[in-house]
């Protein structure tokens, strides 16, 4: 009986997670391409895909390297992309805090932005959800999307020496990262740390071993949070 | 890029990535997570992608830094089609077709 119940729950996660697919194959596709164009070998570029895990810090810290950066920037830029998850991780705790240490732990690693946002979407909708059922529709979302990642990838290293030169791939990532970013602006204070950030980035772009993205990053969070903290204020007076 | 290079950053962000996704589902509870800490946490990717990519539009690598009409005017169509639609795919798409039809019409190909 609550077996079929939790089936349901898992097609309806499978259902909301599936659309998603349409960014995560280019996506990961790509990964692959530019990976093996900077002369990642075939396992480095999959282990970094399925190990990783994290489509925007992957080609963050595929950048620095192409790039020299030292390794401890490469490592500390790509992880400050990640931080994010921190906050998915928090917000999870409190719907799936309850299930089992192992459960959490194999959630953990599928905690990635699109099978986060369909779960907390439908966990705030239907708070009367139990935890089986909160568990199952996770695990649904998950199910296209984080397996064809990892696919992506491999597709994208077997096909990417046969992308001609004019198809001006050197600008899909940019591309990408745009068409990822312009849903972020909702707010001001988002707009304005995102502005921060492109300045700050531009005019700290000659400090030495990479440091201006990290500089730039740490002051547009600084600016958004407490351009929030102003916003909510005057709202509220 | 030599082999140690690319392992230990491989091995390092998986590490990293993950001890950060299992942080608070994991150990803590997410209850008891201070407000200015969560405030701060999301504005992460919109304080990190941003600064990432301006110089790779600015200063494509293509062209060897030199500002280049298509790419410019492309990044800024896929992110007008980005803020107003709010569809990534749409995004995406208006902006590759921007880039080819620019590059084009300048008479690269």
């Amino acid at each position: 009986m609550s077996g079929a119940i939790a089936k349901s729950y898992y097609w309806a996660g499978f259902r909301a997670g599936a659309p998603f697919l349409l960014v995560t194959v280019p996506f990961g596709l790509l990964f692959g391409v530019v990976a093996t164009e900077a002369g990642l070998t075939s396992l480095q570029t999959m282990a970094f895909s399925s190990v990783v895990f994290a489509g925007a810090s992957q080609f963050a810290a595929l950048q620095l390297m192409i790039e020299d950066a030292p390794i401890l920037i490469v490592i500390a830029t790509a992880l400050a992309v990640n931080l994010r998850m921190a906050m998915y991780s928090a917000s999870l705790a409190v719907w799936l805090g309850d299930a089992p240490l192992w459960q959490r732990a194999l959630i953990a690693y599928a905690n990635v932005d699109q099978s986060y946002a369909v779960s907390i979407n439908q966990y705030e909708d239907k708070p009367d959800l139990t935890l089986t059922q909160r568990v199952a529709f996770f695990w649904g979302a998950v199910t296209p999307v984080c397996p064809m990642w990892v696919l992506a990838t491999g597709l994208g290293i077997w096909v990417g020496d046969a992308i001609p030169d004019w198809m001006a791939l050197d600008f899909a990532v940019p591309i990408c990262f745009l068409a990822i970013i312009a849903p972020m602006m909702r707010t001001l204070a988002h707009v304005l740390a995102a502005l921060v950030s492109i300045v700050l980035a531009l005019v700290l772009a000659g400090l030495p071993y990479n440091l201006g993205l990290l500089g730039a990053a740490l002051v547009a969070m600084m600016v958004g949070a407490q351009v929030e903290v102003w916003t909510t204020r005057k709202a509220a007076s | 890029m030599s082999l140690t290079y690319i392992w230990t950053i491989i091995a390092a962000l998986g590490i990293g990535t993950y001890l950060i996704r299992f942080s608070f589902l994991g150990l803590i509870g997410g209850k008891n997570l201070p407000d200015w800490v969560l405030r701060h946490l999301r504005y992460t990717a919109v304080a990190v992608l941003p600064g990432l990519v301006a110089p790779l539009v600015l200063w494509p690598s293509a062209t060897d830094g030199a500002i280049d009409p298509p790419r410019l005017t492309a990044a800024l169509v896929t992110l007008g089609i980005g803020i107003l639609t709010r569809n990534v795919i749409a995004a995406i798409l208006c902006g590759g077709v921007t880039l080819f039809a620019m590059i084009w019409a300048m008479g690269a190909y």
